[in-house]
Order: C-alpha cells, then structure tokens, then sequence
C-alpha cells in the first residue's frame, strides 16, 4: 500500500503517545483473552459434554451419594445404552495445592461411556488386572512427571490415610479440549478400603441410544427413584456442567462487565488520543487536501492509523496472553484446561480492530470534513 | 496576455470573469473581491501585490480551487471550475495546480524525498516511476543530495526548494505561489525567485505569484495591483 509510509510516519512522530496507546491496547486484549481462558476453562464441560449421556445424581446435592444398586436398575430403562458411576476422591498429592480431579470409576464400563478417551490396549488391561491401579490424563502425568511403573501415593482428605496406586496407564484425548488431567483408579479399590459410605457411588453418568431420548429417559430415571431414600436428579451432561459452573456464580456475566468497562475505557482513551493527534496535525491535512488528497482518502488514512494502532496492540497483547496460557492452568488444577483458542484470538483481533475504528471515526471524519482555507490561515 | 479589463483576446489559459467574493465577519457581508477579471496566457508569469486584507490570497484561493467565489466563474484551460464538484475540483487541483506556501509547509516526518514524491500517491505511478519524477524534481531545484533529510534538517531556503520540488514533480498546469520569499532571508529569497523564473522562461509554467517583496515582483513579467478588490496593472515588461 502506497500509503504505509506516510501512516507509519505519522505514528511515528509521537513514540511515547504510540507506544502508551498501543500498549492501552495490548493491555487491554492481555485481559479480554486472559478472561477467555478463564470462560473456556470454566465452560469446558459445557462444551465437550455429549449429547447422548446424562448424568444422575442426589437430588438433594451432588455431594451426597447413590446407592451402587442402582446401576442395573437403570439399565433396564428403555432407551439406556449403558451406564456407569464415578466417585469423587477428593485426594492430594503432596501437597495441598497439587490438586488434579481423582475418580473412584466402573472400569467395566468407562471406556464404554467416555469413547473420547484413549488409552493404550495394553495398558488398559494391566490397569484391569491390577486392583491399586490406576490411569491417568497425560496433562497430569505431564505436570508432575508420572510414568507407567510408577507408585504414586495421594493423600485421601475424604476417606482418610494415604493411599497409593500403581501407574498402569496414561490417556489422552481425542479432542484438544477433552480434559486430560484426571486420575481414575477402581470404583471396587475404593469400595474395599474405605471406612464408611459402602454401597454407595457419587453419581451415574447413563449413555442413551438416542439424544433426542434424552429428555425421556431422564425423567424416567428420576421417576424410578422417586419417593426412595436417595431420589435422584438427571439430566443431559451439558446442563449438569453447566450448573456446577453456576455454582461458583455468573461468570460469563462477571467477565462480560469486566470486558465491557476495559474495551469502553479503551475507547475513550484512544479516541482522545486520536483527535488530539489529528488536531495537532490540522495544517498538515489542509495541505494534503490542498495537492489533491480527496476527503475520502484523508478520512481512510486516519482511520488506517488508528486501526494500526488497535492492530499492533492487540497481535502484541493477545500473543503475551497465548504465551501465558501456554505455561498452562496458572491455579494447580482448577482450571485443567487454560488455553486460549485461535477462534478466541481472532474474536480478540476483531475486537480490536472494531475499536481502533470506533476511536478514528470521529477524528476521521472531522479531517475529511476539514475546511482548507480556513485550516491553512491557521498554520 | 495578461487582461485585467475583461476583454478576451489571444490563447488564455486562465480566465477570470466579475468574480465577487464576500465573507460574513460579525453578522456583515465583507466584500474582499468586487467585479474581478483576469486573464492570463500560458507561460506567463504574474504578481499580485497589495497591501495586507486586499484579497491577493483570497484570489490564489479561487485560481487554485480551493474555494469558490461568491459570483463570477473562473475557467482554466478550458474547465470551468467554479462548476465542478466538490470531488472534481480536488481531482482537479491535484493534475493542473503546484502550490507554493509561504512557510513551506513540508510534512514533518517525511523526508525530501518522501515529501516531494506524496501528489504522485495519487496518481498512477508506479514506485520505480515515483522514485524517478521525484528525484528528478529534487535534481531540478538542486537537492538531490538532500534527499533523505528531513525538513528540520535543512535551511528556510531548501525547504522551500523542497515544496517547490513538490509542487512541480506532477507537471501542473500552473503554480500559485503564495508569498513564497516572506519567511526567507535576501540571499535564499533570490535563489528561490531565481528557480521560479527558470520554471517560466524554460520550462514554460504559468506562474501566479503573491508578495509584499518589490524585487520579487519585479521579476514576474506582468505586475498587478489589488486594490478594492479589483486588479490594476501596474507594470508590465
């Protein structure tokens, strides 16, 4: 474009006014992707949730427990593919901020349920073989260096004492999101060690034939149980990821105000910047006007600079925002899966170039508009 | 042949008829130009002289097209502009006029170079050809080793060698020249009019030019007088 020079030129004569709005910008979309990843993370169950399982819990709350025997008496529901449990250990390694999400599981039917997951043939059967066996997501065995052959031994905070499991396995996901930082081990282990609560699971997650059976099947199962001691309350899996999300508050809501305040901040402070830096220049754009430059191009060529400028602070914030979500989940656990998306950074990008435009139109449209004779009797 | 009565005669280039303007000061109409004709040939070279508030820029101004009259039209080779749109008219201005200001008014940030090569962004040049004309131009007016400095780099004098570098590097049909001495010592004063004259008697540029300076005028062939917002001739070589 013949015209870069001339824009680069005029963000050039103010290098402290250029880098402080470029770095308003950077700033800005450093928070707007940081609070994407915190959303993702957050919404990661939502997202990766599938359409065909539910899951059932206590009606009461999640950390209350269900019967074991439940089981088959949900498989024999129309419409239920196949079901299985998961228990929540609620363990530590270590230490109390080397946390990662340990499950007691059905091994006979896990896989079954969760085909997402993969994990070695052999290695599943080793763990099958091995009742202190346990398999875990590559994200965590990264983190803190597992390998199969290892014995690694969590602290149980719920059922008490140490416990320590034998590395037989370690799964990855089929997709980028699929969380792999969890630890599962035998729902029988747990079943035979702990002290109190046998005969009892956490929740079940129920595979059925069809999504659009969903709804059914749930209220079937609910209504199965109804009346009993331990009523459940099922729902699709998305709805059930979605409400332990809200239990930590809106944080959509919570990230959007955030957003909104920075991004409409932003917005004042450049486009002050941007009228100020067109105002100083008034004589300057007389002249161009006067050798032929049209309205049209004067008024592109400040919006041009404002958008450089939403353009080089954005690429510059959201790649320091990539670059800190690429050290990974900045909590210890719990936010397993910390990343910022490319389909994110181009929302951010967009973003930004949507405010560098929003803060040059004004300005922009004044020097289109700029009266020459009456300019150049000011210079 | 440069008219100021208003009668035609010969190959005009430019041609002003009963060319009113007036501006609104206070809630009254202030009438700077009443009834102006002027008529002048290609390759002449013309001064306007006057006292300060005679209208000698407000008629640069409507020459260059940067504002219209009140009344009247002016015709330039053959386009009448006071007819043309907004869009036109700066179209216009960009192939047929170089202006020249007093105080340069060179772009900062830009270079020589870069400074005398911008009206050819607008055209369609290629990079090598812009590189070409706006060497050349800087050649003509002597500061083609002066080429990447920038303005603050140089004197009063090769600034205003650079915008009239500027003005010419797209071959206008003319130059309007407004006061282009007034900030300029005797010795770079004389350079600059000198470059000026060289422009009319050898490359044939129609030259308009506005002054206090006497012995700027003096070298313009014909000298006219503002006065009352109409033009007198005052002396002709």
């Amino acid at each position: 474009m013949k015209f870069a020079r001339l824009i680069w030129a005029n963000m050039a004569r103010g290098k402290v006014r250029t880098t402080l709005t470029i770095g308003s910008y950077a700033v800005a979309l450093f928070l707007f992707g940081l609070l994407g990843a915190i959303q993702t993370a957050f919404n990661q169950g939502v997202e990766v949730a599938g359409a065909d399982r539910l899951v059932a819990r206590n009606k009461i709350s999640l950390i209350m427990p269900l019967p074991v025997s439940y089981k088959e008496r949900i498989l024999q529901l129309p419409g239920v593919k196949c079901v299985t449990y998961a228990t929540w250990f609620g363990g530590k390694y270590q230490d109390d901020k080397n946390f990662f999400p340990q499950f007691a599981i059905d091994t006979g039917t896990w896989l079954e349920t969760y085909p997402e997951y993969e994990v070695p043939a052999a290695e599943w059967s080793a763990f099958l073989a091995d009742r202190e066996g346990c398999v875990i997501g590559r994200g965590t065995a990264e983190k803190y260096g597992f390998k199969v052959g290892d014995r690694v031994p969590i602290i149980a905070t719920i059922f008490g004492g140490v416990w320590e499991f034998n590395v037989d396995g370690i799964y990855t996901g089929r997709r980028q999101e699929d969380d792999v930082t969890q630890f599962w081990f035998h729902g029988a282990y747990l079943e035979e060690r702990r002290q109190w609560g046998k005969g009892m699971v956490g929740w079940y997650i129920v595979k059925v034939d069809s999504p659009d059976r969903a709804v059914s099947v749930s209220k079937a199962i609910d209504r199965r149980f109804a009346n009993s001691s331990w009523e459940t309350k099922t729902e699709t899996e998305s709805a059930f990821a979605s409400g332990f999300v809200k239990q930590m508050g809106n944080i959509k809501l919570l990230i959007l105000v955030i957003g909104g305040v920075v991004f409409f901040t932003l917005l004042l402070v450049t486009g002050n910047t941007m009228a100020m830096s067109v105002r100083e220049r008034t004589g300057e754009i007389a002249v161009l006007k006067t050798i032929g430059f049209s309205g049209r191009t004067v008024l592109w060529l400040v919006l041009a600079e404002s958008l450089a400028y939403a353009a080089q602070g954005g690429i510059i914030g959201l790649a320091a925002v990539k670059l800190y979500t690429l050290r990974g989940d900045p909590t210890g656990g719990m936010l397993p899966l910390f990343y910022l998306s490319g389909g994110r950074m181009a929302l951010g990008l967009a973003v930004a170039l949507l405010l560098g435009a929003a803060a040059g139109v004004i300005p922009a449209a004044l020097a289109m508009r700029l009266r020459i004779v009456e300019a150049l009797r000011r210079v | 042949m440069v008219r100021v009565d208003g009668s035609s005669g010969g190959a005009l280039l430019i041609s002003a008829r009963n060319l009113d303007k007036a501006y609104i000061r206070g809630g009254q109409a202030v009438h700077v130009l009443r009834g102006l004709n002027l008529d002048v040939g290609e390759g002449e070279f013309v001064a306007f002289m006057g006292p300060s508030g005679s209208g000698k820029t407000t008629l640069l101004n409507l020459l260059g097209g940067l504002d219209l009259p009140s009344a009247g039209s002016i015709t330039v080779a053959g386009d009448e502009i006071t007819s043309l749109s907004a869009a036109k008219l700066t179209a216009w201005r960009a192939r047929h006029v170089g202006f020249i200001f007093q105080m340069y008014n060179l772009m900062p940030v830009l270079t020589a170079f870069q400074n005398v090569e911008l009206p050819l962004l607008l055209t369609r040049l290629s990079k090598a050809e812009r590189r070409s004309h706006a060497e050349a131009a800087l050649e003509l007016v002597g500061l083609k080793d002066r080429i990447g400095h920038y303005p603050r780099e140089l004197s009063g004098g090769q600034e205003q060698r650079v915008a009239i570098a500027r003005a010419i590097v797209a071959d206008p049909t003319f130059l309007l020249c407004d006061e282009p001495t007034g900030d300029l010592d005797r010795s770079s004063a004389d350079e600059v009019m000198q470059l000026l004259c060289a422009l009319c008697a050898d490359y044939g540029k129609t030259i308009l030019l506005v002054t206090h300076d006497p012995r700027a005028a003096e070298r313009a062939g014909t000298l006219l007088h503002l006065e009352k917002g109409a033009l007198v001739e005052a002396a002709r070589k």
